[in-house]
């Protein structure tokens, strides 16, 4: 199998995966992170979502050796010297989850807007995360959570 | 209390238990608890040890025999517990789902989380705390009577100087303390011991709201879910269905998985799957495996267009007058039908509901390590006891070799598929003599789980001359509620045990409603229909959450309103004039009034959109909720989306408001979606519906702009479940809106826009 290095919030890694491996097995197989989740390995769900270059992607379907030394930040990644991203905060505060199986796919989609778009729209809020799937039903707190990590954040870029 | 984050690996090395309570996700040894553990179905209720334990810096466990489905169960449970025994509730860790520690207290079900759950958690946590503080006495040298406890310190009342904590008293040692069991297991299981529980009226901390501390983890990527287990030499696993349901496997093709490197098919009668030492590679294997399937006609007879003639044409399997929990119970339809041939004016109508999948957002994960004739297992299982009965009867083992730790997981809501892959991970496990991790894909967990059964509702109802009812008749009709049992305690009730030899077994259960409604010559009763497919059907039909109450609350609380409008009566009046609990009049008139009602004007229309607002009521698990909801039915695609909801929810004592408001917020968005979206699509070979578009639930541009939760506190009424009651109302309160707004009815859910526009048209 070939090898890779990949830079995974920001740190390079060296990584063995087949050619046509998605960078989601690579990161949960052989790198052991938390974040990313298996949901539906054909990118209609979001729990597996990453950010490649501070865009949201669906890592079930990216392939790892397509990433190259393009930067890959995750859920894993957020919390910086031991303070969770604001995204993360509201999602606390506004008690965004149940089982949280899916919450990683809402709250890199929510980082990947809100720090490109610190003021975005209700609907730009709403527009850019109709592609991420709740099977709990906690859309209701989720969007009141991001609403209020836009409000409270003060963006800096990652 | 220290959180001790220990690594993965030292994690499956040591016997620990997970412990994710109030004060957060902690690892804590607690060798002495497992030594202890007896052989059969979890440790003896008899022994407060079972349930609470003291360590030594003074923090308590509270042994759990349920687990949370993501609601903050345990939450609740800490509250509670922390306040029998005066402890602060950031002291208190709430352990849940392992067989070594949990008492059998039957798992997550029929929301007994709290309502039968908590009974035996509060019980011995005043029992705790009893015998605390006559050891205090003992210590201190006074009368108990004369002591009193806050905050784990037990002092005198005149001297508060004399004190002893708990840590000082038993910290780290057993209460060796017996409680009074009823001999129960399952929901029902209770015990006792002398002290009796504070009077609510003395509460400080239920009936408060607390957040969960376990989100903070789950939105940072800390919590261990099933699908994170990795044990040393893991093995991969992914299994292989057939193109057509029935199909049996007559070969598989080694030479077509030879080019991935380690992967290893696996082929025991009717199941097959491969194995790879990494997880790409088990992909890879499945999707690359040939297999000789046998050739056999398509078993779902007209596929979905077909499913409502199939039913009615169906000879019933079985029926009764009530769910079969109670028992066999006769009726007889002759009074109301001679009835309703003497009524001035006949309503009938059917009501249908379809086949709705539970479609986890991660579907079934499932870590086995078979040792010789000792068994771990790491599941998100709802029911991790009846699991290891069924497991270790599948591997012929005695269940005493076999241990279930119970892990976060996918939000289950049911007889979901949470039970399919530890099975099929067990067998492959005991086959190759490693720990086998068995992912299922999303195809498997939409079109392969247990499903909610498809159901015609039959209604009948007369008025006499005054628009008196004078009979009203209710039939479910409709596939089996138990054609797989609702727990995993056997294998026949998982599909690997099925196509590994497992027949069947032979049980029917449906529902009927509540009897909220008092009308002359009423009867109720429910037929079941046999399964498309009897043994590992991918449409064999179990409970989703509220079981077979959707489905047949859809028909009552919709003819309902059908029936008011014929007798000339608003349907809150209509509704309110037969209703005879005054808990049940009180949620619907409280969510009606939020509506508008008495003064409610009728729908509305603009050139774009209808508007009306309708409601629908649901008493069940000793809790009582009415939802209204105010929808919009766009006149060109027939899309409705609920603009405002409001539910006046009623469950008894409210533990913790937060979690209850939440647990309500989330029934609006799973409700919607099975109200609107939801329907499992199939042909007559194999079910179409295999991921989200074929699946389509709820999306963010489903919630609605404005959400009104009434809660309703009893604190002198036992603690009601609060997991599914609200749920129900949806499909019929939201067909109910439509109606008023559109004048149209429309007896079918989900009224997804194709559907509504169609009735519009």
């Amino acid at each position: 199998m070939p090898t890779y290095k990949l830079n995974v919030d920001g740190v390079v890694r060296d990584v063995v995966a087949e050619k046509d491996e998605p960078l989601l097995y690579v990161l949960t197989d052989a790198l052991k992170l938390k974040g990313p989740r298996y949901g539906c390995g054909v990118g209609q769900c979001g729990t597996c979502t990453v950010m490649v270059s501070g865009q949201p992607m669906r890592s079930c379907v990216l392939r790892a050796s397509l990433v190259g030394n393009k930067p890959i930040r995750t859920l894993d990644g957020l919390e910086k010297n031991g303070q969770l991203h604001p995204v993360q905060v509201a999602f606390v505060d506004e008690q965004a989850a149940q089982c949280g199986y899916c919450a990683n796919g809402w709250v890199m989609h929510a980082v990947a807007l809100l720090e490109k778009y610190p003021k975005a729209t209700d609907a730009q809020i709403q527009q850019n995360l109709a592609n991420v799937q709740c099977r709990c039903g906690t859309q209701i707190a989720i969007l009141r959570a991001v609403k209020k990590a836009r409000d409270n954040m003060t963006i800096t870029k990652a | 209390m220290n959180i001790l984050l220990l690594n993965r690996r030292n994690f499956l090395q040591t016997q620990v238990a997970l412990v994710v309570g109030a004060s957060g996700a902690v690892i804590v040894t607690d060798a002495a608890a497992q030594a202890a553990a007896p052989a059969l179905l979890g440790p003896p209720p008899t022994a407060l040890d079972t349930w609470i334990r003291i360590a030594a810096d003074g923090s308590v466990v509270a042994n759990f025999g349920k687990m949370d489905c993501g609601q903050g169960l345990d939450l609740a449970i800490a509250q509670i517990v922390a306040e029998e025994l005066d402890v602060a509730l950031d002291k208190v860790n709430v352990t849940m789902g392992d067989t070594r520690l949990s008492p059998n207290q039957g798992g997550g079900s029929a929301s007994t989380g709290l309502r039968t759950g908590a009974i035996p958690l509060r019980n011995a946590a005043a029992e705790a705390r009893r015998v605390l503080v006559e050891a205090a006495a003992m210590k201190l040298g006074v009368e108990a009577v004369c002591l009193s406890v806050e905050n784990g310190r037990v002092f005198l009342m005149s001297d508060s100087a004399k004190s002893i904590t708990y840590a000082e008293l038993i910290g780290g040692k057993d209460f060796s303390t017996t409680l009074e069991w009823n001999k129960e297991i399952g929901n029902s299981m209770n015990v006792k011991g002398i002290a009796k529980p504070k009077d609510p009226s003395q509460y400080k901390i239920v009936g408060k709201g607390f957040k969960r501390k376990d989100i903070a983890l789950k939105v940072s990527g800390k919590v261990h879910y099933t699908a994170h287990i990795r044990p040393d030499n893991l093995l991969h696993a992914r299994s292989v269905r057939p193109p057509v349901a029935g199909a049996q496997p007559l070969s598989v093709d080694d030479a077509s998985i030879a080019h991935i490197k380690g992967a290893k098919s696996f082929l025991k009668d009717g199941f097959v799957a491969v194995v790879a030492e990494t997880e790409w590679n088990a992909v890879r294997a499945s999707r690359s495996l040939k297999v000789k399937w046998s050739d056999v006609p398509g078993p779902f007879t007209g596929g979905e267009e077909n499913v409502y003639e199939y039913i009615r044409q169906a000879t019933p399997t079985a029926s009764n007058a009530i769910p079969m929990f109670g028992g066999k119970k006769a009726w007889d339809d002759k009074p109301t039908l001679a009835a309703l041939a003497s009524s001035a004016k006949v309503l009938e109508a059917d009501y249908e509901c379809p086949f709705q999948s539970h479609a986890r957002i991660g579907p079934s994960c499932g870590v086995v390590d078979v040792r010789g004739d000792k068994v771990e297992i790491w599941a998100d299982t709802q029911k991790p006891h009846f699991l290891r009965m069924g497991i270790a009867k599948f591997l012929g083992l005695p269940p005493e070799n076999v241990q279930v730790k119970w892990m976060h997981g996918a939000g289950s809501y049911g007889r979901s598929d949470a039970d399919e892959a530890p099975y099929e991970a067990a067998l492959l496990s005991q086959a190759f003599a490693r720990p086998v991790r068995m992912q299922w894909s999303r195809e498997e967990g939409t079109a392969w789980d247990p499903k909610a059964p498809a159901a015609i509702i039959t209604m009948k109802a007369g008025l006499d001359a005054n628009n008196q009812v004078n009979g009203w008749l209710f039939k479910a009709k409709g596939f089996n509620g138990w054609d797989v049992r609702f727990t995993g305690e056997s294998p026949e009730h998982v599909l690997v045990g099925m196509l590994t030899g497992h027949k069947k077994w032979n049980a029917y259960n449906f529902n009927v409603p509540e009897e909220s409604y008092k009308f002359n010559n009423h009867v109720h009763w429910w037929e079941t229909v046999p399964p498309y497919l009897q043994e590992a059907s991918p449409m064999r039909t179990a409970h989703l959450r509220a079981p077979q109450e959707m489905q047949t609350r859809f028909g009552q609380e919709c003819f309902i309103d059908e029936v008011a409008h014929a007798a000339g009566l608003h349907p809150v009046d209509f509704r309110l004039k037969h209703l005879q609990d005054p808990r049940e009049i009180e949620v619907v008139k409280v969510a009606a009034e939020r509506m508008g009602w008495p003064n409610c004007a009728k729908g509305t229309a603009t050139d774009d959109v209808y508007t009306g607002w309708g409601l629908a009521l649901n008493a069940g698990y000793g809790s009582f909720a009415a939802v209204a909801c105010e929808v919009e039915v766009n006149k060109q695609t027939g899309r409705i989306w609920v603009k405002k909801v409001s539910i006046a929810h009623d469950c008894g004592m409210i533990v913790n408001p937060i979690g209850l408001r939440a647990t309500l917020e989330g029934q609006i968005m799973q409700g919607i979606s099975r109200a609107l979206h939801e329907e499992v699509h199939f042909d007559e070979k194999c079910v179409k519906s295999v991921d989200w578009t074929t699946y389509r639930i709820a999306n963010l541009n489903d919630v609605p702009s404005e959400v009104d939760i009434v809660l309703i506190n009893r604190p002198d009424k036992p603690i009601g479940g609060a997991g599914e009651p609200a749920i129900v109302c949806f499909p019929a309160a939201i067909a109910n809106a439509v109606f008023n707004a559109t004048g149209i009815r429309i007896r079918r859910y989900p009224l997804v826009a194709e559907r509504v526009k169609k009735a519009l048209a």
